[in-house]
């Protein structure tokens, strides 16, 4: 035994404010939005219920009605309430935003960790990899990867949409997580896990990785908000979800634009869906980024 | 509280003294708090001390005893939204600076006052020439036209030995070397003739040979223009050379004050007295164990009521548990300590319970552990727009031997090559040629199968005990990780019986297990970080700076904690660091460094007594001694110059540009390192 005696422990700090309460009080924006966001998964989750009428039940009586009590958002060409659409469209957005942008930053950050962890040859090849895929504008590259990859739907799902739009996420994010991955790569606690003799994936999984989950999250949330948009480009330009599926992009597309000077609702609505989802989900991105990084905290 | 401001200014008078007899500034009585998350942390209390025309005043202390703080309150450049500062007067010529407005503070600040900071490499704007930097002020304050600014900064550049300052004027920071830099920065905190400057740590950040040429400048210029100096620092050394007065900060609070020489030969509160026992001295013979001061500093945010340092103080009484006050000390100084009286009488002198223990014995030269021989590592850069390919020479043809249970230092400025040397042996970096034999093994040609099972063996601590253990680990993830990845212990039960048992022996209690690395403190930290080498039980170990980023009081303890685990276990160190007081307290032999090469390399006491090298000889020179006597008695010998460029190395002995033996003949071949005496190597032609 060494003849040290213990030191004292550092006292326990106090036990701070729930996480939740102190997110409210130094991010109210943010706060603000994962309401909206919440609100969105509610109404996404439990369509059948908050939706007042069936989605697609077409009712040719009542075709291109105006706002009323009734219906709240008004009806489409084909007589079907817009407002019940737009509840199951969340659906759609949400299963798609979530999923291309878990899948696509998910591969972004495994990628961006290795380039920053291997170096040299490794970092070379995914690097200009990287470049030539961020020189097309994301939804050129989506256009491409729908056209390759054609209709495939599981369980009613478009995968071939969600790899889509998750695929041109890929590059953005392994730049991103690259740069932080560098700055941890450097921690004399990588080089310790070097000189203990750990393998490469043990080292990268379990010291670099869970040091890089503030970048990781934060694109996350961010690019659902662009995912969310692509989709609805997608659906607009008839390559994404296909009638009758409620979709927010598709709604703004077809005969929305044939009637809009005699019904502009049939446009409006979906489209404030679509700005609020991506208006949300970005403000809390920024809002999450400015909490998790150590230098905003006082 | 108030009579202690009072009896803070010098002599018997109990009014506060006039400005008349020389005070240029007084801190009367500075309270300041900080608003955090865990509630209000006071920083600074009741805190009282005047600065005389100029007189050279040290503040000491370790990191948190509020000794910046109040240095950043006289400058009010407190962070506005944080810090309150509820009471207090700062008398700076009369006027109460804490009570001004912003524009005529300004006025103060730069004009009057100015302040040097501790890094010259970000405390420049790199994005502007050093001249528009130095006549900034002298535009802004003294109202001078760009002519008269440009003649005057040229001066100045000259004042503080910039060579060629015509030229220099139009460069920008990163053209400049640290040391250069500093002296820039000091420039410009000379500009507009100040009255007083306040220095955060203004050598710290500095190698051995050009913080001695600072500190030189900075005491010369003090002493020349009369400028009153406050000098914030934890280097014991820097104090004895610099100050007149000295000022020990502890917990927030002002321990002592006196004159420097009272304070270092007969320091009048406990804490003065273990802070000077427990740092490892030159000028002393080397002790078989460091004292040190037990425990660790109060937490600010809730410290029980008392003396501050009681929890850590072996002469505590009942009577500490009330809050002390200042006492006047038979030298002439304060000392907040309620037995003053009894130090005065000699009835409590600071002698350490410990027993001096035998000296970790090296096996008696069998086999070396490990033999580098040879051992070269150029790092390629790329050189100007064409990228013509350049190489650093960081480790140039290195050669020693490291026996079992021996520690074996290494010393050298910044880019000597001492870190790479310790990244190549842990093959952390592959080498350019040599050979590292570890236990029969060829490290530097080992394929990676066989450098697993060396990788047990040979192990590291890092200097930075913030940033060598991950961050989202428990202490017991990071201490058990090992055992489990080398299939050591395979029992989850087992496993953690052994973390418990490690951290045990590093000093810990097995609870802090289930802790996070944020949650304890940078002692505590380097002692996980020991655990975590020591899990794999290891025949050798690398220490990189593993005790520089520590505070005083607890550099001992660790200090004292490796050559224990060395005694018990049995292992080797190759101990590298820049601090030779520190490195002669721990090592059996020592190896100097300069430029990637080795200079000299001898048993400790050989190389401290009669060292041969001209370098290793100004280096030890150059080392600042924590005794006012030694320093204000010794001459200055300076090494001239900066340390060359590795990507140039000179042509022939590296040392020759700043050596003060050198002729013509050390820059025509590279001296070997040759055995002048039986076990003393130097690479000097000339002894």
């Amino acid at each position: 035994m060494t003849a040290i005696a213990s030191p004292a422990e550092v006292p326990v700090q106090r036990r701070p404010r729930p996480v939740v309460v102190e997110f409210m009080r130094q991010q109210p924006l943010g706060a603000a939005s994962f309401v909206v966001i919440v609100a969105m998964m509610f109404a996404g989750i439990f369509a059948e219920w908050v939706a007042p009428y069936d989605p697609l039940n077409i009712d040719f009586a009542g075709i291109l009605a105006p706002p009323s009590w009734e219906h709240l958002t008004g009806t489409d060409a084909f007589g079907r309430d817009t407002f019940s659409r737009i509840i199951y469209g969340a659906r759609t957005a949400l299963i798609i935003g979530f999923c291309s942008s878990l899948i696509g930053s998910t591969l972004g950050l495994l990628l961006g960790a290795s380039c920053a962890y291997f170096g040299g040859r490794v970092d070379m090849i995914i690097q200009r990899f990287v470049d030539i895929m961020l020189a097309f504008p994301i939804i050129v590259l989506a256009l491409v990867v729908v056209a390759v990859l054609g209709k495939w739907q599981v369980l009613g799902i478009d995968v071939n949409l969600i790899f889509a739009i998750a695929i041109p996420i890929v590059p953005n994010v392994t730049r991103i997580v690259r740069a932080a991955a560098l700055s941890v790569r450097a921690m004399p606690y990588i080089d310790a896990a070097r000189a203990a003799g750990y393998s490469h994936a043990r080292i990268i999984g379990r010291h670099m990785l869970p040091n890089l989950m503030a970048p990781y999250l934060i694109m996350l949330t961010a690019y659902i908000a662009q995912a969310i948009l692509l989709e609805a480009s997608l659906s607009f330009l008839g390559l994404g979800v296909a009638e009758p599926t409620p979709a927010w992009g598709l709604m703004l597309s077809g005969n929305a634009s044939d009637f809009f000077a005699e019904a502009p609702w049939m446009a409006l609505f979906p489209g404030i869906a679509i700005s609020l989802a991506v208006f949300a989900f970005s403000l809390f991105g920024d809002a999450l980024r400015d909490w998790l990084d150590p230098k905003f905290k006082t | 509280m108030l009579d202690t401001a009072a009896s803070s200014s010098s002599g018997p008078s109990p009014a506060p003294a006039p400005s008349g007899d020389g005070t240029l500034l007084s801190v009367e009585n500075l309270h300041v708090h900080f608003r955090t998350s865990v509630g209000i942390v006071r920083a600074v209390e009741g805190v009282s001390f005047t600065v005389k025309r100029g007189e050279v005043v040290a503040i000491v202390g370790e990191s948190g005893s509020g000794k910046s703080v109040s240095a950043l309150a006289v400058m009010r450049l407190l962070p506005r939204r944080s810090a309150i500062v509820p009471q207090g007067r700062v008398m700076f010529e009369g006027r109460d600076l804490l009570g001004l407005d912003d524009e005529a503070m300004r006025e103060i600040r730069g004009r009057h006052i100015s302040m040097i900071f501790q890094e010259p490499m970000t405390s420049l704007n790199p994005v502007l020439s050093i001249g528009l930097q130095i006549t900034e002020p002298l535009q802004i304050h003294l109202g001078m036209d760009e002519a008269a600014a440009q003649a005057r900064a040229v001066e100045l550049m000259k004042l503080v030995g910039i060579p060629d300052a015509e030229r220099r004027l139009g460069q920008y920071p990163h053209q400049f070397s640290g040391g250069m830099r500093q002296r820039v920065m000091i420039a410009i905190g000379l500009a507009c003739n100040p009255k007083l400057i306040i220095a955060d740590e203004p050598t710290t950040a500095l190698d051995v040979t050009i913080q001695a040429q600072i500190l030189e400048l900075m005491k010369d210029l003090s002493r020349r223009l009369n400028i009153a100096l406050i000098v914030i620092t934890h280097n014991l050394g820097v104090v004895a050379r610099y100050a007149d007065r000295v000022i020990v900060m502890y917990g927030g609070r002002l321990a002592e004050q006196g004159a420097a020489e009272a304070v270092f030969h007969r320091p009048r509160h406990p804490y003065t007295m273990g802070l000077l026992r427990s740092v490892p001295r030159l000028d002393r013979p080397r002790g078989l164990k460091l004292e040190t001061i037990e425990g660790l500093p109060p937490n600010l945010a809730h410290a029980p009521p008392g003396c501050r340092f009681a929890p850590r103080c072996p002469y505590r009484i009942a009577a500490c548990e009330s809050e002390p006050a200042l006492m006047p000390t038979d030298t002439g100084g304060l000392s907040r300590c309620v037995r003053v009286p009894e130090i005065i009488s000699g009835a409590i002198n600071w002698t350490s319970g410990m027993v001096a223990g035998a000296g970790a014995a090296a096996d008696k030269r069998v086999t070396p552990l490990l033999s580098v021989r040879r051992l070269t590592k150029h790092f390629p850069v790329k050189v100007g727009l064409r990228g013509k390919k350049a190489f650093v020479r960081a480790v140039e043809d290195v050669s020693f031997d490291i026996y079992p249970g021996e520690t074996l230092g290494l010393v050298g400025e910044s880019g000597c090559g001492k870190t790479t040397v310790g990244r190549l042996i842990l093959r952390l970096e592959d080498a350019t040629s040599g050979q590292i034999q570890f236990e029969g093994r060829d490290l530097v040609a080992a394929s990676s199968a066989d450098l697993q099972a060396v990788r047990r063996k040979v192990q590291v601590i890092f200097q930075d005990p913030y940033s060598s253990l991950n961050p989202r680990m428990t202490v017991g993830q990071i201490v058990g990780e090992p055992l489990h990845v080398h299939r050591i212990m395979t029992e989850a039960e087992r496993q953690k019986a052994r973390v418990g048992e490690l951290l045990n022996q590093v000093g810990l209690r097995p609870e802090l297990a289930e802790r996070y690395p944020h949650q304890l403190s940078g002692g505590q930290r380097q002692r996980v970080g020991i655990a975590r080498a020591l899990a794999m039980e290891p025949s050798f170990i690398v220490c990189d700076e593993a005790v520089s980023a520590l505070d005083v009081s607890i550099q001992g303890q660790i200090i004292n904690l490796l050559e224990d685990l060395q005694r018990e276990l049995g292992v080797a160190y190759l101990f590298i660091a820049h601090d030779l007081a520190v490195v002669r307290h721990i090592s059996m032999r020592v190896v100097v460094m300069y430029l990637g090469r080795v200079m000299e390399i001898a048993d400790r006491d050989t190389i401290y007594r009669e060292p041969l090298h001209p370098y290793t000889k100004l280096l030890l020179d150059a080392a600042p001694v924590p005794d006012p006597t030694i320093e204000k008695a010794r001459a200055p010998r300076l090494i001239q110059g900066e340390l060359p460029s590795p990507l140039a190395p000179p042509a022939g002995c590296v040392f020759h540009t700043r050596c003060p033996m050198a002729s013509d003949e050390c820059k025509a071949a590279i001296p070997a390192v040759r055995e002048i005496k039986p076990g003393h190597f130097a690479a000097c032609i000339k002894v």
